[in-house]
């Protein structure tokens, strides 16, 4: 099972082609590491018991560590240990993926890029038009259409859910499937990393998770996080500054 | 006439004690092999149970009331399967202590702008299990 990644980088041709490749290299190397498709990744390999955690790579004990103190962030909606007893982390990895992809491109001197996997987005700067980039937030009943178009500045957007209506989702507390009726949930946070782990244990939350989405802002002003969230009904509830996000003139 | 009146007085006091007694020592109700209490999260199978389906009995999971029934064959557990779990799980998640604010709702509508990109959730079969198998997809400029 693939996952499209889109990366764009505005600057020089020949440094932008070279940036890319090393980028895709990256997340070839996650894919390898904590895939529970590749029976020869290291996740894998921790599920068969054949390497212990304390053993594994340094990548590997920081999602660990990560996990954890998300678990307990989020009242235990956010767990990477399955109701069979194994580990799957990708409800994590991916957008901290992307957020150290993003830092790679950072750190090699770039301002401007759109770093996306599987439909979680971190942007920085301007589009290559000089303007803020633009997101559209996709149907989930119709995939070639978009629902919502929010501009983003220096933030990452992360959608958990599903386009089955009546899947069954576990919840965490109860390990028993549960029926759902929440199909989408979008999550804006301060980067991807962020936005990713949130939006994962609000959509366990099902009807809550946008009040949940809601209540991680504090008194600090900008607000850091903001959520869209869709029903199997098409009724979309959304954050208290999430209305903001959908005016570009905010961004002139 | 007394003594009548005592025997069945004794026989009513005797009948209410055998029908308030515990349940669990009726022997009706022993579709149970034991009253293990299975909490799927830590069931670790180390192969000492015999095939056949178990009930155990209604525990207490500090979110509410809790009864599995799990089924065991070829020593191994196939499947735990819940006949009661909490349903509300809303006090449990620990939101912002200031009131919450009514949020705003509304019917989603198809938007025509062109965009740079676009966040959903992507069409896998499992709801967590995604694979980050990279299908290339260059959008450089």
């Amino acid at each position: 099972m693939g996952m499209p990644v889109n990366i764009e980088i505005i600057g020089d041709n020949e440094a932008v082609q070279t940036m890319i490749e090393k980028t895709f290299e990256y997340f070839k190397y996650v894919d390898q590491t904590f895939s529970t498709y590749k029976p020869d990744s290291e996740i894998m390999k921790i599920n068969r018991g054949e390497l212990l955690l304390e053993n594994s790579s340094r990548d590997m004990r920081e999602i660990f560590e990560l996990s954890e103190r998300t678990k307990t962030e989020t009242d235990g909606y956010f767990d990477i240990r399955k109701i069979d007893g194994s580990i799957d982390p990708s409800g994590i990895v991916k957008g901290w993926a992307i957020n150290n992809a993003a830092k790679l491109i950072h750190e090699a001197g770039f301002g401007n890029y759109y770093v996306e996997a599987g439909g979680d987005i971190e942007v920085s700067g301007s589009n290559e038009n000089g303007d803020v980039w633009s997101i559209g937030i996709r149907n989930p009943f119709k995939q070639d259409e978009n629902v919502k178009v929010i501009y983003l500045k220096d933030r990452g957007i992360a959608t958990s859910g599903t386009y089955l209506r009546g899947q069954h989702i576990y919840n965490p507390h109860d390990r028993k499937e549960l029926f759902n009726d929440i199909v989408s949930l979008s999550v804006v946070g301060p980067d991807i990393f962020e936005a990713d782990r949130f939006a994962t244990a609000a959509f366990a939350m099902g009807r809550k998770g946008i009040d949940f989405v809601e209540g991680l802002n504090t008194t600090d002003q900008p607000r850091k996080f903001e959520g869209y969230m869709i029903d199997s009904k098409g009724i979309a509830t959304m954050t208290t500054g999430f209305a903001k996000l959908t005016i570009i003139l905010n961004y002139k | 006439m007394k003594k009548i009146i005592l025997f069945f007085g004794l026989i009513i006091v005797f009948a209410l004690y055998v029908l308030l007694s515990s349940p669990k020592n009726t022997p009706s109700q022993s579709t149970t092999a034991t009253s293990q209490t299975i909490i799927p999260a830590v069931v670790k199978n180390t192969g000492k149970y015999r095939d056949g389906t178990y009930n155990g009995s209604v525990a207490d999971a500090y979110y509410g009331n809790v009864e599995v029934s799990a089924t065991i064959s070829g020593g191994k557990l196939t499947d735990v399967q819940f006949l009661q779990y909490p349903n509300d799980r809303g006090n449990s998640i620990r939101i912002n202590t200031r009131a919450m604010p009514l949020l705003k709702s509304e019917a989603i509508t198809a938007q025509s702008a062109v965009v740079n990109g676009v966040s959903g959730a992507t069409a896998t079969s499992g709801a967590f299990k995604q694979s980050l198998g990279v299908a290339l997809s260059l959008a450089a400029k």
